[in-house]
C-alpha cells in the first residue's frame, strides 16, 4: 500500500467510478439488445435518455485522473493505471453511443415492416456484449489472459458481422420493400461490431497495465 | 503570573551581576585615567627618563621597548604555535596530540615568574648579560599555549565541507590545510594572537630577570631593554612624586595600548572576515 | 564504458555497507543513483573518486575501473584521479575566497600560473556552469556573498575548471529552492554533452527528469539498474516498483 494512504483511496475511487460507468454501459447494451429483439420502444427511449449521464461520467473520471497526476506524480504501475483509465473512458463512452445508435435505428424501424427473425445479428450482439463485460472484468481483476482472449474473439465478431451482412443482402435482393429495414439492420450490425472493437481496445490497455507491454497495432492485436 | 514575577526577578538579578562584574573594570579605568592623564604630555612620549631626582622626562624608550618585546614574543610564539595547532587539528586523537595538548595546558598555568626564571637560565646566564631576546622569549612562552589552543579550536570550527571540496579538486592533505582551511580560520586565529599579545604586553615579572630595564634608548635586542611594565614597577616603587605621576601615566598608557590592540584586532578581523561572510 | 564496477564491496571497519555492486556507467550520459536513506548510494558515489579514503577504517574491495584502469590498484595517483573525476557536494562549499579564486583554485594547485590562462579558464568554466552573466562584473568579490543556488553553480564551475571527464554529484540540489533546483537540473542536462555524470538524488522525480539510466540501491545492494524510462514506467523488480510508486514504509 502506498505510504500516502489517500493515494490508495484516490485510486480505488477512480476504479470504482470507472466500474460504475462500465456497469451503466453494460446496461445500455443489454437494453439495446432487448429493444432490438423485442421491439421494446420504451426501452430504446430510455437508453437514449441515459446517454447523457454516461457522457458526464467520462468527463468526471478524466478530471479525477488528471488531478491525481498533478498531485501525486504517479510512477510505474500507478502511471500505467492512470494512462489506461484515460484510454478506457472514451472507449466506454463510444460504446454507449453505439448502443444509443442501435436504439435510434430500432425506433426508426418500428414503422417499417419487420424482417424475418434474424439469425446472425442476435449472436453478434450478444458476443459483443460479452466482450465488453469480459473487458471490464479483465480490467478489474488485472487478468491479461482474459484480455487476450477477448482480443482474439474480435475475429469471430468480424466474421459474424460479415455473415449478417450477407444474410441481409439476400433479404434486400429478395424484396425492395426490405431494403430500408435491412439497411438499418446492417447499421446495427456494424454498431455491435464496433462495440466489440471498443472492447478490444480496452483489453489492449489492460495488457499494457498488467504487463507493461503495448500491444496496440501489433501482431498480437 | 507567578512565572512572570520569577522571570522578572531573574532578569534583574542578572543585570545586577553584570554591573557587579563591570565595577572593578570601571574603577580601574577611572582611577588610572584620573591619575595618569594629567601627567601625559608630549614630553612623556618623546623624552628619556631623567636621572634620579630630576623632574621631567618621559618613557619613550619604554614604549619602544615594549613594542619590540611583544614583536619578539610574536616571532617566537606565532609560527610554532600555529603549526602546533595545525597538527593538533589534523591528528586530534593520537597520543602525541593528547600529550601536546596537556603540555600546553600546563604551560598555560605556569606562573609567569617561573617562566621568566627559565628564560633567565636559558638565555641570560650563558651570555652573562640581560637581553631583550630573553625577554621576548619569555613572553613568547606565555603566549604559546593561547596561540596553540586558539589555532586548534578555530581550525576545528572550519566546516568539513571545505576540506572535502579542496580534496575533491585534487589537493593533497597539506595543501588543503594551508591553502583553504587555515585561511578560513585566519580571522579567528589572528584575534587570538592579538589578544595574547595584549595580555603579554602587560607582563612584568618575566621581564625582571630577562630584559631587565634600560635607562637609555636602545633597540639592540642583545642588550637589556626598557619596557613600560618594568618602568612602571620601578617608578611606583620609588620615593619620588614625579616618578609616581609618571608611573600612573605609564599605567594609563599600558591600558590604552591594550585597548588599542584589541580594537585593531577587531578591525583587522572584520576586514579578513569579509571573505568569510558576505 | 566510462566506469566499470565489478563485485565491489565496501566496509566501514567491520561493517559491510556495499555488497557486490556491479555497474557500468556509459560515457556522456547521466546516471542517477536512487534509494532510501542509508542504502549506500552516497558511499558508492564517493568510492568512485576515492573520497572515502579520508574516513579512517573505510576500505573498498573489488573492482572499480575508470577508463579501463583499476582505481584501487596500489600505487594509484589519487590526486590525479580526483582531477579526472570531479565532485559536487550536497551542501555547497565555496572557499572563503573571491569568486575568481574559487574557480581558479584547482588550476592553481595544478601549477597553472599564467594569468591569462587562468582568466580564460575561469570564464569558460563559469559559462559552462551558467553563472558567468551573473558574476562577470564581480569576480573579485567574496564567493560567500552569492545565493545558495549561485554558490552551488560556482562549485560546479570550480569542479569543471580542472577539466574532469566525469562529474560526481551528491544530491546537488537538495539544499536549494525549486527554481534554483530547476536551474541545476537544466545545467546537468546541458553538461552531459561533454561530461559523464553520476548523480545521487533522493528526489525520484528529479532522477526521472534528469537521468538516462537509473540505479536503485537498497541496503547496500544494487537492486535494479536500467534505462530511466524502464525504472519509472515498468520496472522489473517488485522492490523497485514499490519504491518508485511510494509503497515503502
Amino acid at each position: 500500500m502506498h505510504v500516502l494512504r489517500h493515494f490508495d483511496k484516490d485510486i480505488e475511487e477512480i476504479k470504482a467510478h470507472l466500474l460504475r460507468m462500465g456497469a451503466m454501459v453494460e446496461d445500455s447494451i443489454q437494453q439495446s439488445i432487448r429493444a432490438l429483439l423485442e421491439g421494446d420502444l420504451a426501452m430504446a427511449e430510455q437508453v437514449i435518455a441515459n446517454d447523457d449521464r454516461i457522457d458526464q461520467m467520462e468527463i468526471q473520471i478524466d478530471q479525477h485522473v488528471i488531478e491525481l497526476i498533478a498531485k501525486m506524480q504517479p510512477a510505474a504501475g500507478d502511471l500505467r493505471f492512470v494512462a489506461t483509465v484515460m484510454k478506457i473512458t472514451p472507449e466506454l463512452e463510444r460504446i454507449a453511443d453505439l448502443a444509443q445508435d442501435v436504439c435510434e435505428r430500432v425506433i426508426e424501424m418500428s414503422s417499417e415492416p419487420a424482417i424475418k427473425p434474424m439469425t446472425y445479428l442476435p449472436r453478434l450482439a450478444e458476443d459483443a456484449q460479452k466482450m465488453v463485460r469480459d473487458a471490464l472484468d479483465a480490467f478489474v481483476r488485472g487478468d491479461a489472459g482474459l484480455a487476450r482472449a477477448v482480443i482474439r474473439n474480435d475475429d469471430v465478431v468480424d466474421q459474424l458481422t460479415e455473415e449478417s451482412f450477407r444474410a441481409l443482402l439476400t433479404y434486400m435482393l429478395e424484396n425492395p420493400r426490405n431494403i430500408s429495414p435491412a439497411i438499418r439492420l446492417t447499421f446495427i450490425g456494424k454498431y455491435f461490431e464496433r462495440m466489440a472493437d471498443g472492447a478490444t481496445n480496452i483489453c489492449e490497455m489492460v495488457v499494457y497495465l498488467v504487463e507493461g507491454r503495448m500491444i496496440k497495432h501489433s501482431a498480437e492485436s | 503570573m507567578k512565572r512572570k514575577i520569577v522571570s522578572r526577578l531573574a532578569e534583574i538579578f542578572c543585570a545586577v551581576c553584570v554591573l557587579l562584574a563591570l565595577v572593578p573594570l570601571v574603577l580601574i579605568l577611572f582611577y588610572v585615567i584620573k591619575e595618569g592623564i594629567s601627567s601625559l604630555n608630549l614630553a612623556f612620549f618623546t623624552h628619556m627618563p631623567r636621572p634620579v631626582g630630576e623632574t621631567g622626562g618621559g618613557m619613550a624608550n619604554a614604549i619602544v621597548g615594549t613594542l619590540i618585546l611583544i614583536g619578539l614574543a610574536a616571532l617566537f610564539a606565532v609560527p610554532v604555535g600555529c603549526i602546533a595547532g595545525v597538527h593538533l587539528a589534523e591528528y586530534p586523537t593520537t597520543r602525541f596530540s593528547s600529550a601536546v595538548r596537556f603540555a600546553a595546558d600546563v604551560l598555560n598555568g605556569v606562573p609567569s615568574i617561573v617562566i621568566g626564571l627559565f628564560a633567565y637560565g636559558l638565555l641570560v646566564l650563558p651570555v652573562k648579560r640581560f637581553n631583550a631576546v630573553a625577554g621576548g622569549f619569555a613572553l613568547g612562552l606565555l603566549m604559546l599555549p593561547i596561540v596553540v589552543r586558539t589555532t586548534e579550536e578555530l581550525l576545528r570550527l572550519v566546516p568539513a565541507g571545505m576540506r572535502e571540496g579542496a580534496l575533491a579538486l585534487g589537493a593533497t592533505r597539506s595543501r588543503a590545510v594551508f591553502s583553504v582551511i587555515l585561511p578560513a580560520a585566519l580571522p579567528g586565529i589572528l584575534t587570538g594572537i592579538l589578544v595574547a599579545l595584549a595580555r603579554v604586553a602587560g607582563e612584568t615579572a618575566p621581564l625582571l630577570f630577562t630584559a631587565l630595564n634600560n635607562q637609555y634608548f636602545s633597540t639592540n635586542i642583545a642588550q637589556p631593554i626598557a619596557s613600560l611594565t618594568v618602568q612602571v614597577f620601578t617608578y611606583a616603587n620609588s620615593p619620588y612624586d614625579d616618578w609616581h605621576r609618571q608611573a600612573w601615566a605609564g599605567a594609563f598608557l599600558l591600558v590604552m595600548m591594550i585597548l588599542t590592540l584589541s580594537i585593531v584586532a577587531r578591525l583587522a578581523v572584520r576586514r579578513l572576515e569579509r571573505m568569510n561572510r558576505a | 564504458m566510462k566506469i566499470h564496477v565489478q563485485d565491489f564491496d565496501f566496509y566501514y571497519g567491520d561493517t559491510k555497507v556495499l555488497h557486490g555492486i556491479n555497474l557500468d556507467v556509459p560515457e556522456r550520459q547521466v546516471t542517477a543513483l536512487i534509494g532510501p536513506s542509508g542504502c549506500g548510494k552516497s558511499t558508492f558515489l564517493r568510492s568512485i573518486n576515492r573520497m572515502n579514503d579520508v574516513i579512517p577504517e573505510a576500505r573498498g574491495a573489488g573492482l572499480i575501473e575508470v577508463d579501463g584502469k583499476d582505481i584501487y590498484a596500489p600505487g594509484t595517483d589519487v590526486v590525479a584521479l580526483r582531477r579526472r573525476v570531479g565532485m559536487v557536494f550536497q551542501k555547497s562549499n565555496p572557499f572563503p575566497k573571491s569568486i575568481f579564486d574559487n574557480v581558479a583554485y584547482g588550476l592553481r594547485i595544478g601549477g597553472v600560473r599564467d594569468k591569462r590562462a587562468l582568466a580564460a579558464t575561469v570564464e569558460r568554466s563559469l559559462q559552462r556552469a551558467a553563472l558567468w552573466n551573473e558574476v562577470k562584473d564581480r569576480l573579485r568579490e567574496p564567493a560567500m556573498a552569492l545565493s545558495g543556488g549561485q554558490q552551488q553553480r560556482l562549485c560546479i564551475a570550480r569542479a569543471l575548471a580542472v577539466d574532469p571527464e566525469i562529474l560526481l554529484m551528491d544530491e546537488p540540489a537538495s539544499a536549494l529552492d525549486p527554481i534554483a533546483t530547476t536551474k541545476i537540473e537544466e545545467l546537468i542536462w546541458e553538461l552531459k554533452a561533454n561530461y559523464t555524470i553520476v548523480i545521487v538524488t533522493h528526489n525520484m522525480q528529479q532522477a526521472a527528469r534528469v537521468s538516462d539510466r537509473t540505479a536503485f540501491f537498497m541496503l547496500g545492494r544494487l537492486v535494479e539498474y536500467a534505462e530511466t524510462n524502464t525504472i519509472f514506467m515498468n520496472p522489473k523488480e517488485k522492490m523497485t516498483e514499490d519504491y518508485v510508486t511510494g509503497r515503502f514504509g
